[in-house]
């Protein structure tokens, strides 16, 4: 049985003396001293900080000891499976951690000289030439921080070839499926788009006669995810290529699904014009607890001249970086890149190889009809759309009937899972499957921890048939019980801040 | 393969069509062993020459500090960074809490009621807090001080081009660098949805006018935005005691090493007021209850803000973002604590003056441009010496010294200058050494 660590760990505030400290900085020599005085007296007084900040003041074992702990309370892929659907959440390679570390890497500043700085640029240079091959693209842009970023400059390039082309004027729409990931529609509005929504088909596919209904010369491009969020190819993606390109759209392809296709196929080659990538979830790099990752995208030839400055280039002997663009749409960003985890995801693809990208995309998308399998023979568990129709790396099951039966919706379940020390799968999302829970167990996962999430998820049907309060319950092994969302986002008891927190006691009177 | 019925791994990908299929390998290298990657990318890293090597005088937006051991060995909790968004807070309790309290000491350094969780950078940080202004405000022209860092323009102007917000440059007294009040004034109106200004500026001055610059905001109806490098003010007023209503600027020198430019830390933060809670990017922590229990826990909160429930209407398209880099910088503030960050402030500005002293007695030299107080940067101008910037810094490369940035392209009106920085990571030696290769250089053949 699993038993989360349950610290009653104070906020930091709460903890520490007057006058600790748990970092002495470096001191100032003594001529300097001496030369300088207190250089305090060179601020005006009217801009010297008067109160000085109420942050704690620990020691370092302090500090050491609350981190630590509160690291105990939380779960990552080291403890067990993720199988967070669109998340990709496999295994980090200790290695890209070691080697990330280097100070040959975490001592180097953007702005050296580029001869002082060959190896990282011959990293990067590589890098954007193994991901423009593998997703089938002419140029790549390492730029974006992350996935959204990605997708906000492949909007932004969008509209810089509408505007080349034939003006902006009249392309303003941006067309998506209604399974698509949030930041599709979110992105195309940051650029400046209406966002129109097509529907899905019966196998859970774009529709293709809304698709022709939605398209017109207004038509700016399509968001698309392939395979899509409910792990299904969307295979008619020729049509789908010739109905955008056809009133003149581009087609985006949202790489969030990436991992079910390395070396199988190529966006590129099915007719996408703009791809993202994300690094933190094909590449296995560390997701951090919400970032730092990287969102690289390639471009077809045609549009490469928009990409931001600077590109990367070689001329041969040395590599450089190229800031005559003139077409290009900017830059989302200062310097080049989330450079420390695309080394990782360098050092992942050096490792691993053609074959062995290829090995874990397979392994992914076996893994995920496994689970499929073994899902839907679960009492109250159904399995939507395209019946009989393999998945790729990631599969939804919907748990409708059992919540009508039991009263258990797909929340409770996910609740549940943690009580035996899993992690939940992406709960009520894509929004089209009602109770949907969202698998994907990634290639990092062999088949006992995958048959353990079988028998867990076959106990929690079990119990919500007979015991439902149990589930309803849950989570009782994790580091707290569940939390009042509604309570931390009311504006009565929103509290965003330790001095927020102190403000409201305040108020209420208490000391 | 025997349970779901299959006789190859092939059939899972029978609806692919087949004219797509990719019929050869992918052109990568072969599969290798881990000993034989860690060989290739430590030859490839080992090209690189950094501060170790010879002293550096770089800064613009990514600053070499010294990382605190305690900041690394708490990221490197593989609970920590090898999760997820905490979208099950009952299980990520520790990094939750991590995110409130990084939340909550840099409300107190910026002296704000709200911090997010980060955005990507400085730059995109200044792009989504224009962008928030304007939509609050139903302006459309954002005021930025002419001395700014190129990139975070260069990155403004593209998050501001596709809603048709226009950023207007206010112009710089020449003398002082700081904000011509007059052209401000000239160029506020009720079409201004933001005055922006940057404290300690790009060139690494102080701009002294921020109350009354505030004030003028504020008296036009436009939100005032402050871009603020957070080891400056544990000896600089905070931006919240002097008007800002949204707050951004680099975490990166918060224990983050440099990376060659990233990640980085955008801090984002905001005054406690709904109207600009509720349109904040980002991710963001509550503090609440355990509903069974009653025991004190932490959630993401106003996520009917963000992409994932909201989609196009989102308040920005921002999921992943620079967590674990504002988990090093929450360890870091706790390390420091007050004292620390003022002592750190001091160091930083007793190297500074020591190093603009030790230059100025340079023949040819001129620095810092500007007469005005400096924090960790400021400029330094060979124009007397009748020499460019480029053949300074190769002499410089020369006797292993790597100057600082040439802005002589970027801000052609200040003639042959570059950018120079200097931290507490710098010893008197580094500067002892820089002195001594630019009087060799400047000496030499003037």
């Amino acid at each position: 049985m699993y038993r989360q660590a349950r610290w009653d760990e104070p906020v930091i505030f709460e903890l520490g003396r007057e006058g600790r400290r748990g970092h002495v900085v470096s001191g100032v020599e003594k001529e300097i001293k001496r030369a300088v005085g207190d250089p305090l007296r060179f601020l005006p007084a009217s801009l010297r900080r008067r109160k000085p900040p109420r942050l704690p003041e620990l020691s370092e074992v302090e500090v050491v000891r609350h981190f630590t702990r509160l690291s105990q309370m939380n779960y990552g892929i080291d403890l067990g499976l993720y199988p967070l659907g669109s998340c990709t959440m496999k295994y980090n390679p200790k290695i890209n951690e070691v080697l990330a570390r280097s100070p040959s890497l975490g001592m180097i500043h953007p702005y050296q000289n580029e001869e002082t700085v060959q190896g990282i640029l011959e990293i990067l240079y590589r890098l954007s030439r193994w991901l423009a091959e593998i997703t089938g693209t002419d140029e790549v842009c390492l730029q974006p921080a992350a996935g959204a970023h990605g997708e906000f400059l492949g909007t932004l390039i969008m509209r810089a070839h509408h505007k080349a082309n034939d003006g902006l004027e009249g392309r303003t729409e941006l067309i998506v499926p209604d399974t698509a990931h949030g930041t599709n529609p979110a992105s195309g509005s940051m650029a400046g788009f209406k966002v129109l929504v097509v529907p899905s088909d019966g196998e859970g596919c774009v529709d293709l006669e809304a698709l022709r209904a939605a398209v017109s010369e207004r038509t700016a491009g399509l968001m698309l995810t392939n395979p899509n969020t409910l792990g299904i190819f969307e295979k008619d993606i020729e049509e789908i290529a010739g109905i955008v390109h056809g009133v003149g759209g581009l087609l985006y392809y949202d790489g969030a699904n990436l991992n079910a296709i390395l070396g199988k196929v190529r966006p590129g080659d099915m007719g996408f014009d703009i791809v993202h990538m994300n690094i933190h979830k094909t590449f296995g790099t560390p997701h951090g607890g919400g970032g730092p990752g990287a969102g690289p995208i390639g471009v077809s030839e045609e549009l490469a001249k928009f990409l931001p400055v600077p590109s990367i280039g070689f001329d041969g002997e040395k590599y450089y970086w190229d800031y005559d663009r003139p077409h290009s749409v900017g830059r989302v960003r200062c310097f080049y890149g989330n450079v420390g985890v695309l080394l990782r995801a360098f050092a992942y693809i050096l490792s691993l190889g053609a074959e062995g990208l290829e090995e874990a995309t397979e392994v992914s998308v076996l893994n995920a009809n496994y689970l499929l399998k073994k899902l839907k023979e679960i009492r109250g568990f159904d399995v939507p759309y395209a019946e009989g129709r393999p998945r790729k790396h990631e599969c939804v099951v919907s748990v409708e009937r059992m919540f009508r039966e039991t009263g258990v919706r797909a929340l409770n379940v996910s609740k549940r899972i943690l009580d035996f020390g899993l992690h939940a799968p992406t709960t009520y999302f894509p929004q089209i499957v009602k109770e949907a829970l969202m698998v994907e167990p990634t290639e990092a996962f062999e088949k006992e921890e995958l048959d353990r999430f079988v028998e867990v998820m076959q106990r929690i049907s079990e119990e919500a048939y007979s015991k439902p309060e149990v589930v309803l319950n849950a989570p009782v092994n994790a580091a707290i019980g569940r939390l009042d969302e509604v309570k931390a986002s009311h504006p009565q008891s929103l509290t965003l801040s330790w001095r927020m927190h102190l403000k409201r006691r305040e108020s209420r009177g208490e000391p | 393969m025997r349970e779901i019925g299959i006789e190859s791994l092939e059939e899972l990908y029978a609806d692919v069509p087949q004219k797509f299929r990719l019929k050869r390998r992918l052109k990568l290298p072969s599969t290798q062993s881990e000993c034989d990657v860690r060989s290739v990318v430590n030859e490839l890293l080992s090209k690189n020459e950094g501060l170790r090597n010879m002293p550096m005088f770089l800064g613009a937006g990514c600053w070499p500090h010294y990382v605190p051991a305690a900041v690394e060995a708490v990221v490197q909790r593989t609970e920590l960074f090898t999760s997820y968004t905490p979208y099950q807070p009952e299980v990520s309790q520790g990094l939750l809490q991590a995110l409130f309290e990084y939340q909550s000491m840099l409300c107190e350094v910026l002296a704000m009621d709200v911090a997010n969780d980060s955005i990507y950078d400085w730059a995109s940080a200044l792009g989504e807090a224009v962008r928030m202004a304007v939509r609050l405000t139903h302006r459309d022209v954002a005021l930025v001080p002419e001395i700014i860092h190129p990139e975070r323009l260069e990155t403004l102007r593209t998050y501001s081009e596709p809603v048709g917000i226009r950023v207007e440059p206010v112009e710089y007294d020449p003398e002082t660098g700081q904000l011509d009040l007059e052209d401000l004034k000239e160029k506020i109106s009720d079409k201004t949805a933001v005055v922006y200004v940057e404290n300690p500026s790009y060139l690494g001055f102080i701009e002294t006018q921020v109350r009354e610059i505030a004030e003028e905001a504020h008296d036009q109806g436009a939100l005032f935005v402050a871009g603020v490098d957070p080891t400056s003010l544990g000896v600089l007023e905070p931006p919240g005691e002097y008007g800002a209503d949204i707050v951004v600027g680099e975490g990166q020198p918060l224990g983050i090493p440099m990376n060659y430019g990233g990640p980085l830390l955008g801090i984002f933060a905001c005054r406690d007021d709904m109207g600009l809670i509720r349109q904040m990017p980002g991710r963001v922590v509550g503090m609440t209850t355990s509903i069974r229990e009653g025991r004190r826990g932490f959630c993401m909160a106003l996520q009917t803000r963000e992409q994932h429930i909201r989609r196009e209407k989102a308040t920005s398209n921002i999921c992943s973002n620079e967590t674990l880099c504002a988990v090093a910088a929450a360890v870091y503030l706790a390390l420091l604590g007050p004292e620390g960050l003022k002592e750190l402030g001091k160091v930083i500005m007793s190297r500074v003056y020591h190093m603009m002293q030790a230059l100025a007695k340079i023949d040819g030299t001129k620095v810092p441009l500007f007469k005005a107080p400096h924090f960790k940067e400021f400029t330094l101008n060979f124009d007397g010496a009748g020499r460019s910037v480029k053949e300074v810094h190769e002499g410089l490369l020369q006797r292993q010294v790597h100057g600082g940035k040439d802005i002589s392209k970027e801000f052609p009106r200040l003639g042959e200058t570059a950018l120079y920085c200097v931290t507490e990571a710098h010893s008197k030696e580094d500067i002892d050494r820089l002195a001594l290769a630019l009087e060799q250089i400047l000496g030499r053949e003037s």
